[in-house]
């Protein structure tokens, strides 16, 4: 193998090992906040609620991006698709049973 | 590959690149598969929801009164952890740093699941050791319907690790040992993927 060739290769194991390191400092501060809040307990029930909720949602958006590879790009389009597809599916499917469930809870109040 | 042979709405696209790449093309069946499972999951998340009333509590203990935080801060650091060291053994299989390396990383992914589950496995014990046991309320039902299945795919995931590392030991890098792993450290990134939800949904949702 050449010299460049190794050299590119080099940097090119630095840049992978890079993203994977970032996605796990990522990852950690995304599930240590949530987890100190709750120790802490000093925000309101819903305020807390809120914070874990959207913290929950950006840390799975870190592991689909630096875990599971998923990006923006075109060669990883079929992954994305097939994510939001399945993932607007869950939605409806999540969003009407609590709607309906909820609903019925509240009639029997 | 003929044509013919392609399903029928494949051959609309002119871009044949995966038909010749059998790894490629397991890995999207792959895909397909977690997204299903993913179904699976989010639907036991949705009954896990509508179960934490004091209604589905039934009288019996309430997710305040079972449930510990440094318990599940401890299976959320093993599980974190190994899907970190899962990532190390992939970059030793892609840039070749030698069979060793790859099985040291997989061993270390390994010893965290189990880590993991040894954590998950003491507090059910826990659990039916004060009568929370999944007949007692349907919010119990659900909790048992949903954080042990993801015990369950944990475990599978174990069992696949040590095969891979029997397959690898005995055989090498071989192509095919390649391919299964990237179906591995996919499945095991998902399983990291879920319990996000699941310590967000069920621990930290349920302390708040």
């Amino acid at each position: 193998m050449s010299p460049q060739k190794q050299q590119s290769r080099a940097d090119a194991y630095r840049h992978d090992l890079r993203g994977y390191q970032m996605g796990f400092a990522l990852a950690a501060i995304l599930t240590i906040v949530p987890f100190a809040l709750v120790a802490a307990g000093t925000l309101s029930m819903m305020a807390a609620l809120w914070t874990i909720g959207v913290l929950g949602l950006v840390q799975i958006c870190v592991h689909v991006r630096f875990f599971l590879h998923v990006d923006l790009s075109p060669e990883k389009r079929e992954e994305l698709y097939l994510m939001i597809f399945s993932g607007s599916l869950l939605a409806v499917m999540i969003a009407g049973m609590l709607w309906i469930l909820f609903n019925m809870y509240t009639r029997m109040m | 590959m003929s044509v013919i042979a392609s399903p029928p709405g494949m051959t609309l696209v002119a871009d044949h690149a995966h038909d010749h790449d059998p790894a490629a093309s397991a890995l999207s069946g792959f895909w397909l598969f977690m997204m299903s499972d993913l179904v699976i999951f989010g639907l036991m998340f949705a009954t896990y929801v509508t179960m934490l009333t004091p209604m589905s509590f039934a009288g019996g203990p309430g997710p305040k009164d079972l449930f510990d935080l440094p318990g599940a801060a401890m299976e959320t650091a093993a599980l974190l952890t190994s899907t970190f060291t899962f990532g190390m053994a992939t970059l030793a299989i892609k840039y070749d740093l030698g069979v060793r390396r790859v099985m040291f990383w997989m061993v270390v992914t390994l010893a965290l699941g189990l880590v993991f589950l040894g954590f998950e496995i003491h507090e059910f014990a826990h659990m039916f050791a004060v009568g929370a046991v999944p007949q007692r309320s349907g919010f119990l039902s659900a909790f048992f319907g949903l954080v042990p299945l993801h015990g369950a795919h944990v475990t599978a995931g174990s069992i696949w690790l040590v095969l891979m590392l029997i397959q690898i030991g005995r055989t090498g890098l071989t192509d095919i040992a390649k391919s299964r792993i990237a179906r591995l450290a996919l499945f095991w990134h998902f399983l990291d993927l879920i319990w996000v939800g699941i310590f967000s949904v069920v621990y930290l949702g349920g302390l708040a």
